[in-house]
């Protein structure tokens, strides 16, 4: 057909480890047509990213094209010097990268970035030109003050809008084609909304065609006119996005689908008389004096329950933590262990009252240090809380390799670096459950991992927490995981508790319009549910 | 008040602050020195009355914190007072004397700013290849070297056995500009040997670190070519590390040049230092002292505000 834009052909991709070449893309082939939008799918090390990138003829340093060929629009990118390429790039293909705040250059004003491809780089026009598009396409991306925005720096404006303003920039030559690589998935749900909402108005717009780069079907549904699926740099398969969400053929594809039904069955409600492991009681925390970023915070954690903290960043969810944590102590309200008041701050607190409450972290790649092996990293708080040595010492590491589902002889001398991003995470649980605490503090334990991957880590801390009675505070912005596995909701906003409740209560209406927000801004895994969510917005 | 003025204010402050307890360290260093400083320069041979009228001239009767105070209050109206050595007003001898040292710095600033930060560019652009390392081998190698042996080699090949350039840089005072540039060519190319390598391999290395973030990605898949990014997307981004090493090495020119200034017999302030030490002349002492660490410290202070000022986290806040 005539209209082809891109066409990738068998196309081989390799990365360098040491002096060993090892493929990262296999025998891809790929077809874009004219204004069409194509979405890749996969988990991380999938190589979406890597094929994203060849599509404008680039490879990343430690990696490159080793064979197949990728035509853009008549033209063998291949077989173009790198003067060539770099002629197409941001000129007629164009990238949307995911962290939209570490991709504008912090030393320029937005509008200045706009402008460089168009005027400095390319040459297409002059300055006053551009920077009139420039203002339009902000006005197009719903961005506020679009005359004033692009004069302000990166740090200047927020994750959502820096996102928009990116899309903007990659329109800014007006491109045939845009690469976007998880444009969304750093947002909340309710920001998400609006970015998803404005980049596929103006893709429509436009023309343009996209390949749309995600790990999060439900949003790749609402943009996409076809989907392809890749795992370990291979095609899986591919088909139109109705076909694909009603009929996926392939076993990962299905098992991809299926993630999102893991539910933990609903527990019995604690009695009236029982004494909660930990109660948070009329806390008020703030950084600085009189600028409150907690504000009257109370909720229980149960003996054996999980009680999700749900809400969006700056809610003041990771604060509350840091405040059970003694890390920071409140400036009212106090904290029960037991129905016993504990020390606000960590210095005052027993060894004890530590090892009751342990914390996992967000990024298992820097909550462990990566000088020490993984005995030293579980061992160390057993030697603390416990005073274990020796063979005793060696017994029970093993027995909590066994415990998160690692092979002790397998793991026990390895570095963190040796470890996958979910295993990694595993050892992040395997040295909370060495203090043999009651409470667990998981601060966004799943949102940097793939979805499989996170499915088993909520599944590993289920299975932990019926063997041992844990208890779980789980502070999350994922309302799917909450789920999966919460028994009581607390939705924070501002700093305050909007609403709580038992996870059965909280996800039947009526919900306070916070909650309400939140729910409907999770993308559902149905083509036209940004469409139908937006014509209620409007309609409300 | 703007936060940037409130910083610059309050960098000054503490710049006084400094030079404050630097000029309270000099003073207790020579307090601490052995023996008596009239005997020492009238010598053996003096009779108890002249050391003791010696003594009331220079004041030595009073206690050290008046002596100090006296000082510090005279230093305070541009009054450093007089040379043992001498009799002439410290301020005249030293104002020529740091005229002569400055002029020498600027020299060598001149030539080895724009040159170490081009050829730190130039090494981060065309990293890992020929260039880069023959670069980084020259200039680790002259700066691995001390700098009086850089010196004399550079007296023995250029002077001695080529005669291209004069061995001694005193330029008297009637010379042209031309002619005190010809004159002072060696103790400056010394200098810039000395201080080119550690600011071009710290330009190449700020440059380099940023190459790995993202921005530099997106510019480069906007089409942009490697010049263009090092340019104006990695180095104002890296100016911060730039400018600090720039101020440093500035310094050194100035307060670091007493064995080059020795060397090259050069009337600038290290001579003078060298020599008041050896005559025991400490009033001079104390007070080359001070404007060595004043000069320090404001180079400091300046690179301290320009790297504020190059941050627009700082200069523009949310």
């Amino acid at each position: 057909m005539d209209d082809i834009l891109l066409k990738i052909q068998d196309l081989r991709i390799e990365g360098r480890q040491g002096k060993t070449w090892f493929t990262i893309v296999d025998g891809i082939n790929l077809e874009l047509r004219k204004g069409e939008v194509l979405g890749l799918i996969g988990e991380s090390g999938a190589g979406k990213s890597t094929l994203g990138l060849a599509a404008m003829g680039y490879s990343r340093d430690g990696t490159r094209i080793a064979g197949g060929s990728i035509n853009f629009d008549g033209t063998d990118l291949l077989s173009l010097t790198e003067a060539g390429r770099r002629d197409l790039r941001g000129r007629r293909i164009a990238y949307v990268a995911q962290s939209a705040a570490a991709c504008f250059n912090p030393a320029h004003r937005l509008i200045d970035q706009f402008t460089e491809a168009p005027v400095q780089i390319h040459g297409l026009e002059d300055k006053a030109t551009s920077e009139k598009h420039a203002r339009e396409l902000y006005d197009q991306m719903h961005l506020p003050d679009p005359d004033g925005i692009g004069l302000r720096y990166s740090h200047q404006v927020s994750g959502g809008q820096l996102q928009r303003a990116m899309t903007a920039m990659a329109m800014s030559c007006k491109p045939d084609l845009i690469i976007f690589d998880e444009p969304t998935t750093a947002l909340d749900v309710t920001t998400q909304i609006e970015v998803l909402t404005a980049i596929r108005e103006v893709v429509r717009k436009f023309n343009t065609a996209a390949i749309y780069i995600t790990h999060d079907l439900a949003v790749v549904a609402q943009m996409a006119d076809r989907i392809k699926v890749l795992l370990q740099g291979q095609e899986v398969e591919e088909a139109p996005t109705e076909e694909m969400l009603a009929a996926p053929k392939e076993d990962y594809t299905k098992s991809l689908w299926a993630v999102r039904s893991f539910r933990s069955e609903p527990k019995p409600k604690p009695g009236q008389d029982d004494v909660p492991v930990v109660r948070v009681e009329n806390v008020t925390a703030e950084y600085r004096p009189g600028e409150p970023v907690v504000k009257d915070l109370s909720f229980d954690i149960h003996h054996g329950r999980t009680v999700a903290v749900v809400g969006e960043s700056g809610s003041g969810k990771s604060t509350a933590a840091k405040v059970m944590t003694g890390l920071l102590p409140p400036v009212e309200g106090r904290l029960l262990l037991d129905g016993n008041e504990l020390p606000p701050s960590l210095a005052n607190r027993t060894k004890d009252h530590l090892r009751e409450v342990q914390m996992i972290y967000q990024m298992a790649d820097t909550a462990l240090n990566p000088k020490q092996t993984i005995r030293r990293i579980i061992g160390r708080p057993i030697q603390f809380y416990l005073g274990l040595q020796g063979k005793q010492l060696e017994e029970r590491i093993r027995d909590l390799l066994d415990a998160i589902e690692l092979e002790p002889d397998t793991y026990i001398d390895r570095l963190p670096s040796e470890l996958s991003g979910g295993q990694k995470q595993r050892i992040g649980i395997a040295r909370a459950l060495a203090a043999e605490p009651r409470c667990i503090i998981c601060d966004e334990v799943t949102s940097a991992l793939d979805q499989l991957v996170a499915e088993g880590i909520l599944r590993l801390l289920k299975r932990l927490q019926d063997k041992r009675g844990l208890s779980y505070m789980f502070i999350t912005h994922d309302l799917a995981t909450v789920q999966a596995i919460a028994d009581d909701v607390v939705v924070m906003q501002k700093g305050r508790v909007v609403e709580q409740g038992p996870k059965e209560d909280m996800f039947q209406p009526p919900h306070h319009p916070y909650t309400d927000t939140l729910l409907r801004s999770v993308p559902q895994m149905e083509p036209d549910w940004l469409t139908r969510t937006l014509q209620k917005r409007e309609e409300a | 008040m703007h936060p940037l003025l409130k910083m610059i204010l309050q960098r000054i402050a503490l710049g006084l602050f400094t030079l404050f307890a630097i000029s309270l360290v000099v003073f207790l260093a020579v307090e601490l020195l052995p023996g008596d400083l009239a005997e020492q320069i009238l010598g053996q041979s003096a009779t108890p009355e002249t050391v003791a009228a010696f003594r009331a001239e220079l004041g030595l009767n009073m206690p050290a914190h008046v002596r100090y105070l006296d000082w510090l209050v005279g230093i305070v109206q541009g009054d450093f007072g007089r040379s043992l050595a001498n009799n002439r007003e410290i301020a005249e001898l030293i104002s020529v004397r740091l005229g002569n040292t400055l002029f020498l710095a600027c020299y060598a600033a001149a030539i080895a700013v724009p040159l170490s930060i081009s050829l730190g560019l130039l090494a981060a652009l065309l990293r890992g290849g020929i260039f880069d390392r023959v670069i980084n081998i020259v200039t680790l190698s002259s700066v691995s070297f001390p700098e009086y042996f850089v010196a004399y080699i550079l007296l023995l090949f250029l002077s001695v056995r080529m005669s291209m350039f004069p061995s001694i840089a005193d330029f008297g005072s009637e010379a042209s500009l031309l002619e005190m540039m010809y004159r002072t060519f060696l103790p400056a190319l010394t200098l810039v040997l000395v201080v080119t390598a550690h600011m071009m391999r710290m330009t190449r290395t700020a440059i380099v670190n940023l190459l790995a973030q993202p921005y530099i990605e997106m510019a480069r898949l906007k089409g942009a070519s490697p010049a263009r990014i090092i340019v104006r997307h990695a180095l104002p981004n890296a100016l911060a590390p730039i400018i600090n090493v720039v101020a440093l090495n500035l310094a050194y020119l100035i307060t670091g040049v007493v064995i080059v200034e020795v060397v090259f017999v050069y009337p600038g302030l290290g001579q003078l230092m060298v020599d008041s030490v050896a005559s025991r002349d400490i009033p001079v002492v104390q007070a080359t002292c001070l404007v060595f660490a004043g000069v320090y410290i404001l180079l400091n202070l300046v690179a301290d505000i320009l790297s504020i000022a190059t941050n627009p986290r700082l200069l523009h806040g949310r």
